[in-house]
C-alpha cells in the first residue's frame, strides 16, 4: 500500500516500464494459463501422431463437405446472431416502443434453452409426421410427400437457423450492456453535430460497442462449432461430426485430434484478423454514465414494427420450443417423475456454480494480466487458454482426462515408492475434475465478458491509482472491479447457465451414480424417449431463467440513472 | 475496504472447501461394483437391483456413449471400474484393442453363454442378441415383397426406404458383414443402391423411421428387432408400431444380421470378485429374462425362453458370422460409407 514510487511524468513512458518489470501477475497469469490451457494443449498433442494415412481418405470423400457446412454454419450463425442481437439490442436500449421494459429482460430467454432441445422440439414440430406438416396436408389434401414442398428440418438451414435463435442472447447481452456504457456525451454530440438516430447509430454507437460485439459473435459461433448433439441429430457433417466419427468410429485418435487443430486453427485466425483489423483503435470512454441515455420515441408504424421484431425471437426461440417441453411434461407428469430428478437438480447447481465462481477468479486474473502487462507470452497463454469453447465436448474431456490421470497416477507412484501406500485416482472422477473441465470450457465466456468490460475502463484511471501508491491487486479490488460489477455478476452467469446445459464433458468426466439435468434428459433421449426427457428438459430451462432475470436487472443496473428511476425519468432524455 | 476483503476471503474459503470436499469425497469401500456403461442406466436398474437383493454387493455406473474405453486406459492401474459394458460388438472389440480387459472363465459363464456370444479368451461375455431386420409397411408393402437386405439396393425400392445415419454402430456393422460375405466391392455398391433408394436424408434414431412409415414418408426401414416391443408399450408409439410388419431376412440364405450387448471384466478391477459374481448373475436365468421381458431382447442364455411379445415374431435363423470377423471390418465399412457419400 505504501510502496514509494515517483509520479509518473508522462503516460507512454510509464506503459513501457510496466512492459520491462517482471511483474509478479504476468507469472501468475502465465501458470494459470498453463493449467487451463493443458486439455488443449494435450489433445493438440496426440495431433502430432501418425494418422497412419486417413487424411487422404478422408480428402477424397468427405473433407470438402466437412469444410463446407462448418463455414456455413460459423457464417450463418454468425450473421444470424449480429443481425437479432444487435438489432433488438439497440431497439430496447436507444428507442421507446410498447413492451420494451418486457423485452429488455425476455431477449435474455432463449439463452436458457439448450440447442440440442430446441433442436428436439422444432423436429417434433415441423418433421412430415409432425403437427404443422400433418395440418397442411389436411388443409390442402394432399397424401404423400411428393405432393408438395416443405422446407427439411433436418439440412444447415435448419440448424443455422435453430442455433442462431438461441445463441444470439449472447450478441444482445454484451451489446446492450456495451451500449449502456456509453456516454451520453458521445451520442449528443453527434446529435447535435446533425446526425439522425441511423447515423450515430452505425457511426457512433456501433463502433464504439464493436469489442462488445465481436466477443458475443465469437460466443456464438465457437459455441456452433462445438456442437455435436444438433448437428448430428440433423445429420449435417461439420468438423466436429467428422471428429467424433473419426476418433470414436474408427478409433483413430490422431487424425480426430488434428481435425480438431484445423478447427481451432480457423477459430485462432478469426480472432486474429478481426484483433488485426481494430488494433490502432481504443475503445474506453472517459465518463458520463451517470445520465440516462436519449430514447427515441418511436410512432405508431414503427413501433408495431419494433415490438414485431423483439417479439419474433423470444416466440421462437424460447415460447415455442418451451411450449414442445411444457407438452410433453404435462403428459408424462406421473410416469416420469421421481426423486433422481431432484438429485441431478442439486448436481447441475452445485457445478454449475463451482464452475462460475472460478471461471471468474481465473478470467478476471487473465483479463487484468493482459491488462498490466500485455507481453507476447501473456497475451499468448490467455488466448490458448480461453480457445477451449471452441473445441467439441467429448474431444476436450479426453483432453482434460490425460493431464489429470498422469497428475494422479504420478502422486500414486510417488506415495507408493516412497511410502508404500495407494493414493488412487485424486482428482480424476470427480466433482472437482469436473469443475475444472466446465472451467476449461467455458473459460472464453467469462475472461472475454471481463475483457471488453476492462477495455472501456480508460488506463488514466489505473495511472492515477498507481501513481497514489495502490498496488495493481489493490488497484484492481478497489477502483476496477466497482466498475465492472454488471460484467462480473454477467460472466458468472453466463458460464452458470452454460454449465447447466453442458453434456458431453459431464458424461465423460463424472463420478459414479452422478447424474446432471442434462446427462438425465440424455439419458432417456438417447434411448428415444424424448417425452419421458421433457420434465428434466423443462427444468434446465427454468433454472436458466433466475439467472437470466438477475442478468437482465444487473445490466440495467449498469445505468443507474436508467434502472432506478423507471420509464418515467427516462423519457426525460428523448428527443 | 476490509469488511470488503473479508467477504471476498469468505467466498473464496468456501470455495476452496467445496473442491477439496468434492476432490475427496471417499470412492466407497465394502461390497459394491463400479460399472462403465454404454447403456441407459435406467434399463440396468431393475437387473442391479435384483442382483443386489441376491447379494448386497452394490453397482455403482457411469453412462457415456462415447470415451469410456479413453477414461478406462488413461486412468491405468488406479481406475475404479470393474467392468464395462457395451452396447454392439465394436466397443468390445475396441476395449479389447486398448488392452483394458481381462479374461476370465468361470464354468457358469461357460454355461450361460454359447461360443458364439463370447471372446475365446473370456475378455468379454455377450448378454443380449439383437437382430437389425426390415420393418415394412402393412399398407403398401406385400407379404414376400422383400426377403433379403441384398434386394433392399434395387430400384425397385427408390424413394421408399428410411433409415438412421451411417454413421451409427448398428448401420456400420450391418456393413461390415455384408462386406464379410460379399467382399468389399459388392457391400459398395449395395451401400449406393441403398443410397439411391432412401426416401430421405438419413436422420433421427430408429424409432424415428417407424413413425415415418407410420406417417407415409417411406415404406421400407432397418431397425433393430426390440424396438418394436419397446413402441408397443408406449400409447403413441403403438400407432406407428401397428403400421408395419417385421421381416426377417436372409432366412433362406445366411440368416439375419446380429449384434449382442454385452460386457467384460476391467483389467486392474479392484473388485474383481463381486464383478465375476454380477457377470455369472448377468448371464443367469434371472437377469436374462428380465431382459428379454423387459427389453424385448434374444437372451443369450440357451435355457431362457424368449417373451411371448417376441416369440410371437416366430423364431428366425440368425447369421452365423463371427462377430469378431464383423468388428474387424467397421473400419472397412466406414470408408465404403465415406465414398459413397452416405450421410
Amino acid at each position: 500500500m505504501h510502496s514509494i514510487q515517483p509520479p509518473p511524468l508522462a503516460y507512454p513512458v510509464r506503459r513501457r516500464i510496466y512492459l520491462r518489470l517482471p511483474n509478479r501477475w504476468a507469472v501468475g497469469v502465465v501458470l494459470i494459463a498453463a493449467v487451463v490451457a493443458g486439455p488443449v494443449l494435450a489433445v493438440m498433442a496426440i495431433a502430432l501422431q501418425s494418422s497412419q494415412g486417413l487424411w487422404a481418405h478422408l480428402a477424397s470423400t468427405v473433407l470438402a463437405g466437412y469444410v463446407f457446412n462448418t463455414l456455413g454454419l460459423a457464417l450463418g450463425v454468425g450473421v444470424g446472431v449480429v443481425v437479432i442481437g444487435v438489432g433488438t439490442a439497440w431497439l430496447v436500449t436507444m428507442c421507446r416502443f410498447p413492451g420494451r421494459w418486457v423485452f429488455q429482460w425476455a431477449l435474455l430467454l432463449p439463452l436458457a434453452m439448450p440447442t440440442y432441445l430446441a433442436a428436439y422440439a422444432y423436429t417434433d414440430l415441423l418433421e412430415f409426421a409432425g403437427p404443422v406438416q400433418g395440418w397442411v396436408r389436411a388443409l390442402f389434401g394432399w397424401q404423400s410427400k411428393a405432393e408438395y414442398w416443405f422446407p427439411e428440418v433436418r439440412s444447415l438451414g435448419g440448424a443455422i437457423a435453430f442455433m442462431t435463435l438461441v445463441l444470439y442472447p449472447y450478441v444482445y447481452l454484451l451489446c446492450r450492456a456495451s451500449l449502456l456504457e456509453q456516454s451520453v456525451g458521445v451520442l449528443e454530440a453527434a446529435r447535435s453535430l446533425g446526425q439522425g438516430p441511423w447515423r450515430s447509430f452505425c457511426s457512433v454507437a456501433l463502433p464504439l460497442a464493436r469489442p462488445a460485439i465481436v466477443i458475443g459473435v465469437l460466443l456464438a459461433v465457437m459455441e456452433s462449432l462445438n456442437d455435436f448433439g444438433t448437428v448430428e441429430y440433423f445429420a449435417v457433417p461439420t468438423f466436429t461430426v467428422g471428429i467424433y466419427r473419426v476418433w470414436f468410429g474408427m478409433n483413430n485418435a490422431p487424425a480426430a485430434a488434428q481435425l480438431a487443430t484445423v478447427l481451432l486453427t480457423f477459430v485462432i485466425v478469426l480472432i486474429w484478423l478481426e484483433r488485426t483489423a481494430r488494433r490502432s483503435r481504443r475503445f474506453h470512454t472517459a465518463s458520463g454514465k451517470g445520465r440516462p441515455l436519449p430514447g427515441y420515441e418511436l410512432r405508431a408504424p414503427l413501433a408495431g414494427l419494433a415490438f414485431a421484431a423483439c417479439l419474433a425471437p423470444i416466440l421462437l426461440g424460447f415460447l415455442l420450443p418451451g411450449g414442445v417441453l411444457l407438452r410433453y411434461s404435462l403428459a408424462t407428469l406421473g410416469k416420469s417423475l421421481h426423486v433422481g430428478l431432484a438429485t441431478a437438480m442439486a448436481n447441475s447447481l452445485l457445478v454449475s456454480s463451482l464452475a462460475a465462481t472460478t471461471a471468474i477468479a481465473v478470467g478476471l486474473s487473465m483479463a487484468y494480466g493482459l491488462r498490466l502487462g500485455s507481453g507476447g507470452l501473456v497475451r499468448a497463454a490467455t488466448r490458448i487458454a480461453s480457445i477451449g469453447y471452441a473445441v467439441p465436448g467429448a474431444v476436450l474431456a479426453i483432453g482434460v482426462l490425460i493431464p489429470a490421470t498422469r497428475l494422479d497416477n504420478a502422486v500414486d507412484a510417488f506415495m507408493r515408492d516412497a511410502f508404500g501406500i495407494s493414493t488412487g485416482l485424486l482428482l480424476s472422477g470427480t466433482v472437482a475434475a469436473l469443475t475444472f473441465a466446465y472451467v476449461v470450457r467455458f473459460l472464453a465466456l467469462s475472461f472475454g465478458t471481463l475483457e471488453a468490460s476492462l477495455t472501456k475502463i480508460t488506463p488514466r484511471m489505473d495511472d492515477a491509482a498507481r501513481s497514489l501508491g495502490s498496488r495493481p491487486a489493490a488497484t484492481l479490488w478497489r477502483v476496477h472491479l466497482p466498475l465492472m460489477r454488471g460484467s462480473v455478476l454477467t460472466a458468472g452467469m453466463l458460464v452458470f447457465v452454460d454449465g447447466m446445459k453442458e453434456l458431453p464433458m459431464t458424461l465423460m468426466l463424472r463420478p459414479f451414480n452422478f447424474d446432471t439435468l442434462a446427462t438425465y434428459v440424455y439419458e432417456r433421449v438417447s434411448y428415444e424417449l424424448f417425452p419421458e426427457a421433457a420434465p428434466a428438459a423443462l427444468a434446465i430451462v427454468l433454472a436458466g431463467l433466475l439467472p437470466v432475470i438477475v442478468l437482465s436487472r444487473s445490466i440495467a443496473g449498469a445505468r443507474p440513472g436508467a434502472a432506478a428511476a423507471g420509464p418515467r425519468s427516462a423519457s426525460r432524455g428523448a428527443g | 475496504m476490509v469488511r470488503h476483503r473479508r467477504h471476498g476471503c469468505t467466498a473464496v474459503s468456501v470455495l476452496v472447501a467445496l473442491l477439496v470436499a468434492a476432490a475427496i469425497a471417499p470412492p466407497g469401500r465394502g461390497a459394491e461394483v463400479n460399472v462403465y456403461s454404454y447403456r441407459q442406466p435406467f434399463l440396468l436398474k431393475p437387473l442391479f437391483e435384483a442382483f443386489q437383493r441376491e447379494t448386497e454387493i452394490k453397482v455403482n455406473v457411469v453412462f457415456a456413449r462415447r470415451g469410456m474405453i479413453e477414461r478406462l486406459k488413461q486412468e491405468g492401474r488406479n481406475s475404479p471400474a470393474d467392468m464395462i459394458f457395451t452396447v454392439d460388438i465394436g466397443r468390445l472389440s475396441d476395449a479389447v484393442e486398448a488392452g483394458v480387459l481381462q479374461g476370465v472363465r468361470t464354468p457358469r459363464l461357460l454355461a450361460n453363454v454359447p461360443p458364439q456370444y463370447r471372446h475365446p479368451d473370456g475378455l468379454w461375455y455377450g448378454l443380449t442378441v439383437r437382430a437389425r431386420i426390415v420393418y415394412a409397411s402393412k399398407a403398401r408393402v406385400k407379404p414376400g415383397e422383400v426377403t433379403t437386405y441384398e434386394e433392399l439396393a434395387s430400384a425397385k425400392w427408390k424413394g421408399r426406404i428410411c433409415t438412421r445415419s451411417s454413421q451409427h454402430v448398428y448401420n456400420v456393422a450391418l456393413l461390415a458383414a455384408m462386406i464379410a460375405h460379399h467382399g468389399e466391392q459388392k457391400a459398395e455398391q449395395w451401400a449406393r443402391g441403398i443410397k439411391g433408394n432412401l426416401a430421405r436424408k438419413p436422420q433421427g434414431n430408429d424409432r424415428a423411421q417407424v413413425k415415418a412409415i407410420e406417417a407415409g414418408e417411406c415404406d421400407i426401414a432397418l431397425v433393430n428387432s426390440y424396438y418394436m416391443g419397446k413402441m408397443l408399450q408406449d400409447k403413441e408409439q403403438s400407432q406407428w408400431a401397428k403400421a408395419v410388419y417385421l421381416v426377417f431376412p436372409n432366412q433362406n440364405g445366411r440368416g439375419a444380421h446380429v449384434n449382442i450387448s454385452g460386457a467384460g471384466i476391467a483389467r486392474h478391477a479392484p473388485h474383481r470378485k463381486q464383478a465375476l459374481a454380477l457377470l455369472e448373475f448377468l448371464t443367469g436365468e434371472l437377469a436374462q429374462r428380465m431382459y428379454a421381458e423387459q427389453n424385448f431382447e434374444y437372451p443369450v442364455n440357451p435355457r431362457v425362453a424368449w417373451s411371448e411379445l417376441v416369440a410371437s415374431w416366430g423364431r428366425f435363423k440368425a447369421d452365423p458370422l463371427s462377430l469378431e470377423v464383423i468388428a474387424r471390418n467397421r473400419a472397412k465399412a466406414i470408408r465404403i460409407y465415406d465414398r459413397v457419400g452416405f450421410p
